[in-house]
């Protein structure tokens, strides 16, 4: 079956059986393994990637549902040599440890962050409504918005450090 | 040539401190990190070899009997299929850590779940599309064993202590406690299922797989297929966690090599994220008794700890739950007793701290029971415990920083504000408590070996087939070879994970960075006294700093310095120390939760641990390690329940809904402080484990600031919201 995917802004072409994931696609047809298999079943958020700005479980989405939509996998957020600054501060803040669940941490908080902004409430929230100012983004609400991606090793807290960085100086840069 | 070092005697020189480069111990990223922030580490299943045929396992659906007939005409019609593999090669469980040789194999089945066939196709799809549709005659017996109680226990006599009468000292106490706990099976649950990519080229059999200790490994699936050891290579240089699950060989490396052989194209095998429960070691549930006799002051006179464990027919492990109850606390009157029951059920081994992991949560808890039967401070009560000589062996300690770490606690975590009478605290609707515990960990060196290569132009490469399973090995072998050497970080390369490297003792046991490390140093040792000869100048004279080496007033740089690379293979080995002096790691946990006087949901609103642990040869990754192990601690007290039927002995919670581990928002801000050590006597690098204490004793802090809260003990782990409004008054 034929998929046309925009994938980290480039065109790829995608011809596969109609059962496989996007998680698949990406990993076994595209040479993009950097999302992970952690439970194929959307319980652990390593698969995590980002579609028409959403995050999303690549595992529990069929490649062939995306004809013409556009995929950022962690290898589009930034490579080794090229890093995003979220990139940067999870390394400089040991967000990870085995670094299985990485790629997938990083997608979902680089989404999380776009929610946050948009005024998306959390399960913590306080408001309803509104624009959330990322410069004040508590630990609980990052936390919360970030429970959909286990980290087995147990970063968390470093996890947490990272995006507040990040957060915190988003707000910064563009006030 | 191999520079060998036994530990028969202490190293206190401190070489690592005299060293003028200024890197080890530093918080420094780690070296790999950009690969793993990118997505570029390559685990196991990511190496997209050309032609790769994919394998998905089939399970056993009874408890006990035989696979009889697999129907092949079943999944013939399924486009791609390739084969159906069963064989009495298959591995009946993976092999225990360390055990070199093949577990039990066959197709007679011991539990339901284990893994008996596997199909293979030319994509996933067509693979998993056939291991669910295909038939198997599966000949069940009805003599399975379903409820661990049911059989009887077998009595463990390296673990029994029988010392003073311990009837006598119970009855004469002024304080005493008698109690009993049960903990449930837990799962190591690493977020990168096992995987195996089998390849044969030339008879010789390439395996890249997700593995923890490759020179055991080498030889477990060598003896399980029937070939000379010398003909396996694994690559294991990226593991996405571990946590004792991928200790041994297991199920799907050796399905995989064997379909690789018979279709002559490499075979890629993962485990589905039901069979990383069904499949892979589970930890024991446990029963456990502690009996504590104290004097008035709460000096304990006699101890006693009897557990029961649970594994299959025919498996050695019983889960070493006295561990460090052996050697923590004082008490001359002493009964030990552990018990394996036999039972149908996934294979028990080893998952993160086995033994102290369940084994300390429960002493500690017994601890806070004691306390507050005698009315004295539990930090207290700890530090009037810790003997003066093993109490057993009556040999002396290593460094044991125990009484500092619980002072450093108790002070930093502000324990003076706990209410010593529980249930008196309340905010809102949450009734709010402390509870601390001590944390303990037997520790132990183990032969390891690493080449280390200061090539001529003055960088360094380390070499060896030990593995980083998160735990950080890239990191430190890097920061002790740069130290050693006077290099700058950047200028060391680390390779890991390939059995074609000198050997080394594999992650595990918490053993992994001490042994290790030390090869490194015994190599890097050697090099610079080779350095010091072209140089004309003693050893102790030499210093090496960013890439110079300096001698009195004369400094050259090593690239002048050298015409060829100067190549060292180092080996450490345990020697006669370990058995004349206990080494352990030691600390102190401290925990405030609020429960929820309505539902009894336990939040954990703050942790801090505080260790000793020798060395410490990274902060960052150290610390890491540490609050890994603190939230496995929450886990355990809070979550974590592999729950079986007692009907057919089948897990019912085989996945990541089900089975719950902590999740973001269950971890708060966690603290750790580490005690400044020097532990000669464990290493040559004054090193000691690191990646296990953190957990040991944490779950009793939580669960002991649940009773600070309400009143109420749970003495049945898991310590759920229903278990504790139960209790509440």
């Amino acid at each position: 079956m034929k998929t046309k995917l925009i994938i980290n802004g480039q065109d790829r072409a995608l011809d596969a059986d109609p059962r496989v994931t996007l998680l698949d696609a990406l990993r076994n047809h595209l040479g993009l393994p950097g999302a992970k298999k952690g439970c194929d079943h959307g319980q652990c958020g390593a698969c995590t990637v980002i579609v028409n700005g959403r995050r999303v479980n690549s595992c529990l989405t069929l490649a062939c549902m995306h004809d013409g939509d556009a995929v950022t996998t962690i290898e589009g957020i930034g490579m080794a040599d090229d890093l995003d600054p979220l990139q940067q501060a999870f390394v400089r803040h040991d967000g990870y440890q085995c670094g299985y669940c990485t790629p997938g941490q990083i997608c979902s908080a680089r989404a999380m962050l776009d929610e946050a902004e948009a005024g998306w409430p959390s399960f913590v929230s306080e408001e309803m409504d509104g624009a959330i100012d990322l410069s004040q983004l508590s630990d609980e609400e990052i936390s919360e918005r970030m429970s959909g991606n286990i980290c087995r090793c147990s970063a968390y807290s470093n996890i947490v450090d990272a995006i507040r960085e990040i957060a915190h100086e988003k707000q910064g840069a563009s006030a | 040539m191999t520079e060998t070092r036994t530990m028969d005697r202490p190293d206190r020189r401190n070489i690592l401190d005299e060293a003028a480069q200024g890197v080890i111990g530093t918080p420094m990223d780690r070296p790999e990190g950009k690969l793993k922030v990118s997505g570029t580490a390559t685990y196991a299943h990511e190496y997209n070899l050309p032609g790769t045929a994919f394998g998905v396992l089939v399970r056993a659906t009874v408890p006990s009997g035989r696979l009889a007939h697999v129907n092949e005409t079943s999944v013939a019609d399924i486009e791609g299929i390739l084969g159906v593999y069963s064989d009495e090669r298959f591995l009946r469980n993976p092999a225990q850590g360390g055990a070199n040789e093949a577990p039990v194999q066959g197709t007679d089945i011991d539990y339901f779940g284990q893994a008996v066939a596997l199909v293979v196709a030319e994509t996933f799809e067509a693979a998993r599309d056939g291991a669910t549709r295909i038939q198997l005659r599966l000949d069940a017996d009805d003599d399975g064993v379903f409820d661990p109680a049911s059989s009887p226990p077998e009595a463990q006599p390296d673990e029994a202590v029988d010392q003073g009468d311990l009837s006598a000292a119970m009855a004469d106490a002024a304080h005493s406690i008698d109690v009993t706990y049960t903990t449930p099976g837990h799962n190591s649950a690493a977020m990168e299922p096992h995987c195996s990519v089998a390849e044969w080229q030339d008879g010789n059999l390439i395996l890249r797989g997700s593995y923890q200790m490759l020179k055991y490994n080498r030889n477990e699936i060598a003896d399980a297929i029937g070939i000379d050891p010398a003909k396996v290579r694994i690559l294991s240089p990226y593991v996405g966690g571990g946590f004792g699950s991928k200790l041994g060989i297991a199920p799907e490396a050796v399905a995989a090599a064997i379909a690789a052989k018979a279709l002559n194209r490499p075979v890629c095998v993962a485990l589905t994220r039901q069979q990383v429960f069904e499949n892979v070691m589970r930890r024991s549930e446990s029963k456990q008794r502690v009996r504590l006799a104290a004097d008035k002051d709460g000096k304990l006179s006699g101890l006693g700890h009897e557990a029961w464990v649970s594994n299959l027919p025919e498996e050695s492990f019983a889960e070493p739950v006295l561990q460090a109850t052996h050697f923590l606390y004082g008490g001359d009157s002493r009964k030990l007793d552990l018990y394996l029951h036999r039972v149908n059920r996934i294979c028990a081994g080893s998952v993160r701290a086995p033994g102290e992991a369940i084994g300390m949560q429960i002493l500690e808890n017994a601890m806070d029971e004691l306390a507050h039967e005698a009315g004295i401070d539990p930090v207290e009560l700890r530090i009037r415990n810790i003997p003066d000589m093993h109490p057993e062996k009556d040999i002396p300690y290593t460094s044991r920083k125990m009484e500092e770490a619980l002072r450093t606690g108790a002070e930093a975590f502000g324990w003076d504000k706990r209410p010593a009478k529980p249930a008196t605290r309340r905010e809102g609707e949450w009734l709010v408590g402390m509870g601390m515990a001590t944390a303990a960990r037997i520790n132990m060196l183990q032969a390891s070996e690493a080449r280390v290569t200061l090539k001529a132009d003055g960088t360094a490469i380390v070499e060896t087939d030990m593995t980083d399973i998160g735990t950080g090995t890239y990191s430190i072998l890097t920061q002790i070879a740069a130290e050693m050497l006077g290099l700058p970080s950047e200028r060391v390369t680390t390779i890991l994970g390939d059995t074609d490297l000198p050997p080394a003792a594999g992650s595990g046991g918490s053993w992994g960075a001490a042994s290790s490390g030390s090869s490194v140093f015994v190599a890097c040792e050697e090099i610079r006294e080779r350095i010091a000869e072209r140089l004309d100048c003693k050893p102790d004279e030499l210093t090496l700093k960013d890439g110079q080496a300096i001698c009195g007033n004369r400094s050259t740089p090593l690239a002048d310095l050298l015409d060829s690379d100067i190549c060292v293979e180092g080996r450490i080995e345990s020697g006669k120390l370990s058995q004349k002096v206990q080494s352990a790691t030691y600390g102190a946990h401290f925990a405030e939760v609020a429960v929820n006087a309505v539902t009894g949901e336990t939040r954990v609103r703050r942790m801090l641990g505080v260790f000793g642990c020798g060395r410490i040869l990274n902060e960052k990754t150290a610390r890491s390690q540490c609050i890994g192990g603190m939230t496995w601690g929450m886990g355990i007290a809070l979550h974590e329940d592999l729950m079986f039927d007692l009907r057919d002995g089948h897990l019912t919670n085989r996945d990541l809904a089900e089975y719950h581990v902590p999740v973001n928002l269950d971890v708060p801000q966690q603290d750790v402080i580490f005690i400044d050590e020097r532990d000669g006597e464990s290493s040559p690098i004054q090193a000691k484990g690191i990646g296990e204490l953190g957990i040991c004793g944490a779950a009793a802090a939580i669960t002991n600031a649940i009773f600070n809260a309400t009143g109420v003990r749970v003495r049945d782990y898991p310590a759920t919201l229903d278990k504790i409004i139960a209790e509440m008054a």
